[in-house]
């Protein structure tokens, strides 16, 4: 029998608060073990928590970001269990009031994946185990999280990448977290269940806990596809569990079953009062919701016409985006702005966080300068790229490259006499071109870029060449 | 002869006495006296003598407040950096936090003295303060009795003026019942009007830090000076600045009387509360005889929301960071459960048992959930009820000082011996307790006034009354100092 995947993603993400949820040490990833603390985030006896106002804005902006209504009037909640990286014995978290409800993601085919709620919580130290004892770093105590769960809407591996993919562009774009899995800010349990194709009624779910990896997420549910497809077609039956998947083997295995399944006894928080959100104050946050990553997307291929494979390689990073915007903004034209973005700049950031980080010592306004000058035909697409590979390195102004009166130089008059020289210097290259040789003229360009320093502008050259030769 | 805080304050002032003094005078009097009391379970001397030293520089200087230099105690659940804490606990053994609680600090900031931290019921769970793992303090005026509880430590030591006041924790009564039983003064404030941070929880959305002292006046000028709004303590709350004015006048006050307060209680009590009802009333107050059936829920409430909430606060005792470990122990869950059987005493461990099973799934929407309702429903009605009158005036405890050892073979009379400071808590309003009189043994009976949440001045200025005019004669209002 043939099955179809059901799965729901439940995405932890970290905050880019400067100080924790409930206190204010600092949020900085690493440190000393121990060092980034306080009585309140180590748990000790009668410290209070104090809801930072900050985490509730970021999590009202997730929100309002992915088309969720936000519970004005809420609380916090705890969530009781033992366990030597939780300091207070129990989490403050949110049960049965989140923050944000009902909303969606959009993949790019149109379907949306809904979300069912984003809450607050604070996340838990972690622990070092040597050989024969175990330590305790609290220093990720405290720090502030969304839990992002998603309706059971996804329905096969690339559905699953995607929409973590689209979630970590949105946080990335508004803000509020740099969602990097690899040091954790953003890790997903993985719901997975089948069902017969063409059946409306779900099967029992299994939960992958704690990937970190889009490529684990997509490697972890096929194969747990696979494995409850298989126990199925065998006549077994699937056992509701939290799985844990090795990275190893690329095998989930049983963490526990629903028998053990442990009871948190929630109950409200009484230590923080009712979090009261002024309607003034969702409308802010809203009005100051930047343009949303699909959004974006969509508005350079329909109103910059940029052709959508490049309008890809640029919306995933948010300050290329700025970048590029203001070059624009300030006179440069699009298709000289996003291909220098993409050509040049692109080559001196070879990874995806080089991109995202876009540390390159060139400002938007000395690009803009070089790319107008491109556009205006006082220099060659050339000398841009060349120019702009050595500002994006050296960090110095257009005018350290290219002189005015270099410019000034290269006027119709003394275009005309170098390109008759091309022509006398090359009489063959003139002689092929005539006789129907299109490539010849190149020979002739190359001269005329040689002789002008690359300061000509070619498509000029180029007509004031065929007029010289065609007659 | 005992003496107030308002008079030492004057003999302090006027240069009769300096703070070193009558530190000095409190330390001995303490090492005599306390063995035969143990109101105090540490003594924090060499902090007391530095503290009394800074005290007599900013009276020099002319900075001082009404509370420079006075000696005083704090609970032992009141955290004092790098001073034994311990709750009363095994668990909490050797405990010194390194963080003060708000309250020390403002005390410690206008001169204030510690002499220690106080006996008390095993983290503030019981109405003996017999759960203490020092053993208990011992009545003051009948040592075959109890102090009452939790905060009994702090009233023996004000009863035996072996402080001059105390701060003590009121979750269900523990600060008003020992006050009652003890014969002092027992302010327990507003539910928000003074910082909870560093007072180390027992029912979070019920504890409350208050004075205990010997006159109202005094209950008044701590009070004031531990008052207010605090950053570290989400729950507190900005109360009227300023010094609360106490003026004592009750004419066309409306005095409350609910029966579900009075109703069996001793008529000996009965009859000391309704002396100085009729004493308001002769001062042109005015009587509303009121019903609040609610109130008959309120201990139930009480004991499933406390003890769900305790439950949760002391999960985090589990030998790993602080306290009491076990020392037998093979990995991990081993050694927290031994050190919490260990470290734990039987009313602690009962209450966390309680509370963890009406949180249970399965339990909750039938106990907590139940119970937080009900209380919804305690807070309504009182409120109502306080439309009709502007206090409400009732015994602090149904009866007096019980005889030691008796509460632990009648625990459930015990619980109930808490019907009337309850509700207060539940409601989160403010309540003194001030002595109105003895039974036939010679053991004091309290009267309790409680008042509208966030009416705390109106409270103490409605006991001030009973002061001023002498209407309670157990309350000194300006006694001698003991040399």
């Amino acid at each position: 029998m043939k099955y179809q995947l059901v799965s729901g993603l439940e995405t932890h993400v970290e905050l880019a608060t400067k100080t924790k949820i409930f206190c204010g040490c600092t949020t900085a990833f690493g440190g000393e073990p121990n060092t980034h603390c306080c009585p309140v985030c180590t748990g000790q006896p009668g410290a209070l928590p104090i809801l930072n106002k900050k985490v509730v804005e970021y999590a009202i902006r997730a929100g309002l970001a992915t088309h969720c209504t936000i519970n004005t009037t809420t609380h916090l909640d705890r969530k009781n269990y033992c366990y030597p990286d939780l300091p207070k014995a129990y989490q403050i978290s949110q049960f049965d009031k989140p923050l944000c409800e009902h909303g969606y993601v959009e993949l790019e085919s149109g379907k949306r994946i809904g979300i069912t709620r984003i809450h607050i919580e604070e996340d838990a130290g972690k622990l070092v185990h040597e050989s024969g004892y175990t330590l305790i770093d609290y220093n990720r105590g405290g720090v502030p999280l969304i839990e992002i769960v998603s309706e059971p809407d996804i329905s096969s591996p690339e559905e699953a990448k995607e929409y973590v993919e689209k979630l970590q562009l949105i946080m990335r774009y508004i803000g509020v977290s740099d969602c990097k899995m690899q040091e954790g800010s953003m890790r997903c349990d993985v719901n997975i269940s089948v069902m017969p194709e063409g059946s409306k009624e779900f099967g029992t779910r299994t939960e992958i806990k704690n990937m970190n990896s889009i490529s684990y997420i997509d490697k972890a549910m096929r194969y747990e596809y696979e494995r409850q497809c298989e126990v199925l077609n065998d006549g077994g039956k699937i056992v509701q569990a939290t799985l844990r998947y090795d990275e190893k083997t690329g095998e989930t295995s049983v963490m526990r079953t629903k028998e053990d399944a442990q009871d948190y006894r929630y109950f409200p928080e009484p230590d923080i009062l009712t979090v009261v959100i002024p309607e003034s104050k969702v409308e802010e946050i809203k009005s100051q919701l930047p343009e949303l990553p699909l959004e974006k997307l969509n508005r350079y291929i329909d109103e910059l016409k940029i052709n959508p494979a490049t309008a890809r390689l640029l919306y995933k990073y948010k300050k290329v985006c700025d970048f590029v915007e203001k070059v624009i903004s300030l006179g440069a034209s699009v298709k000289n702005a996003v291909n220098l973005t993409t050509g040049v700049l692109y080559s001196k950031l070879p990874t995806e966080e080089d991109k995202e980080n876009f540390a390159l010592p060139v400002t938007a306004e000395e690009t803009a300068k070089l790319i107008k000058l491109a556009d205006e035909g006082k220099i060659n697409i050339t000398l841009a790229q060349q120019t702009l590979s050595k500002m994006a390195e050296e960090g110095n102004p257009v005018s350290a490259y290219i002189k005015e009166e270099d410019l000034a130089g290269v006027d119709d008059s003394e275009l005309e006499e170098i390109c008759k020289q091309a022509i006398e210097n090359n009489p063959a290259a003139a002689a092929d071109f005539k006789g129907g040789k299109e490539k010849a003229i190149f020979a002739l360009y190359g001269f005329v870029k040689k002789a002008t320093q690359g300061k000509a502008d070619i498509k000029k050259a180029d007509a004031i060449l065929k007029k010289l030769i065609l007659g | 002869m005992k003496s107030t805080i308002l008079h030492l304050s004057k003999m302090l002032q006027s240069g009769e006495i300096t703070s070193v003094q009558l530190t000095e005078q409190y330390i001995s009097a303490i090492e005599k006296e306390n063995p035969a009391i143990n109101a105090y379970v540490n003594y924090t001397f060499d902090q007391a003598r530095a503290n009394a030293i800074e005290a007599d520089k900013l009276i020099k200087e002319g900075r001082a407040t009404a509370l420079t230099g006075i000696p005083f105690t704090l609970k032992d659940n009141i955290a004092t950096d790098g001073m034994l804490t311990t709750c009363c606990s095994k668990i909490l053994q050797g405990f010194k936090p390194y963080y003060d609680a708000t309250v020390w600090s403002k005390l410690k900031a206008q001169g204030a003295v510690l002499l220690g931290k106080t006996n008390m019921d095993e983290f503030a769970m019981g109405s003996t303060s017999e759960t203490s793992v020092y053993g208990a303090p011992l009545n003051p005026i009948d040592k075959t009795r109890v102090t009452g509880g939790s905060s009994g430590g702090v009233a023996a030591a004000v009863c035996a003026n072996l402080a001059a006041y105390g701060l003590g924790s009121d979750t269900g009564g523990s600060i008003r019942q020992p006050a009652s039983f003890c014969g002092i003064v027992g302010f327990k404030p507003s539910y928000g009007a003074v910082s909870r941070y560093g007072l180390i929880a027992y029912g979070s959305s019920l504890d409350q830090i208050g004075p205990m002292t010997r006159s109202v006046t005094d209950a008044a000028i701590i009070f004031d000076a531990i008052k207010g709004e605090d950053k570290k303590d989400g729950t507190s709350v900005a109360t009227p600045s300023g010094e609360t004015k106490l003026i004592g006048d009750v004419k066309g006050l409306k005095i409350g009387v609910v029966e579900e307060l009075t109703d069996g209680v001793n008529p000996e009590i009965l009859q000391a509360v309704n002396g100085v009802i009729e004493a308001y009333q002769k001062a042109g107050a005015q009587v509303v005889k009121l019903s609040v059936p609610a109130l008959k829920l309120a201990l139930p409430v009480y004991y499933i929301i406390a003890c769900a909430e305790a439950s949760s606060n002391l999960g985090r005792y589990d030998g790993i960071r602080y306290g009491y470990r076990a020392s037998n122990y093979s990995g991990l869950d081993d050694m927290v459960t031994k050190t919490r059987s260990e470290g734990f005493g039987k009313e602690v461990k009962k209450r966390i048992m309680l509370g963890t099973y009406v949180l249970s799934s399965g339990y909750f929407d039938a106990y907590y959930k139940k119970a937080c309702v009900l209380r919804g429903e305690v807070e309504k009605q009182i409120k109502e009820c306080f439309e009709k009158c502007d206090f409400i005036f009732a015994p602090t405890v149904p009866q007096t000082a019980f005889p030691l050892g008796y509460s632990g073979g009648n625990a459930t009379e015990t619980y109930l011996s808490d019907v009337c400071t309850v509700p207060v808590n539940i409601a989160g309003l403010p309540a003194i307790s001030i002595p109105c009189g003895k039974d036939k043994n010679g053991l004091p009976i309290g009267l309790q006034i409680i008042g509208r949440k966030y009416d705390d001045e109106r409270v103490l200025n409605a006991a001030y009354f009973a002061e001023k005019y002498g209407v309670c004669e157990d309350i000194q209002f300006d006694g001698g100092v003991k040399l």
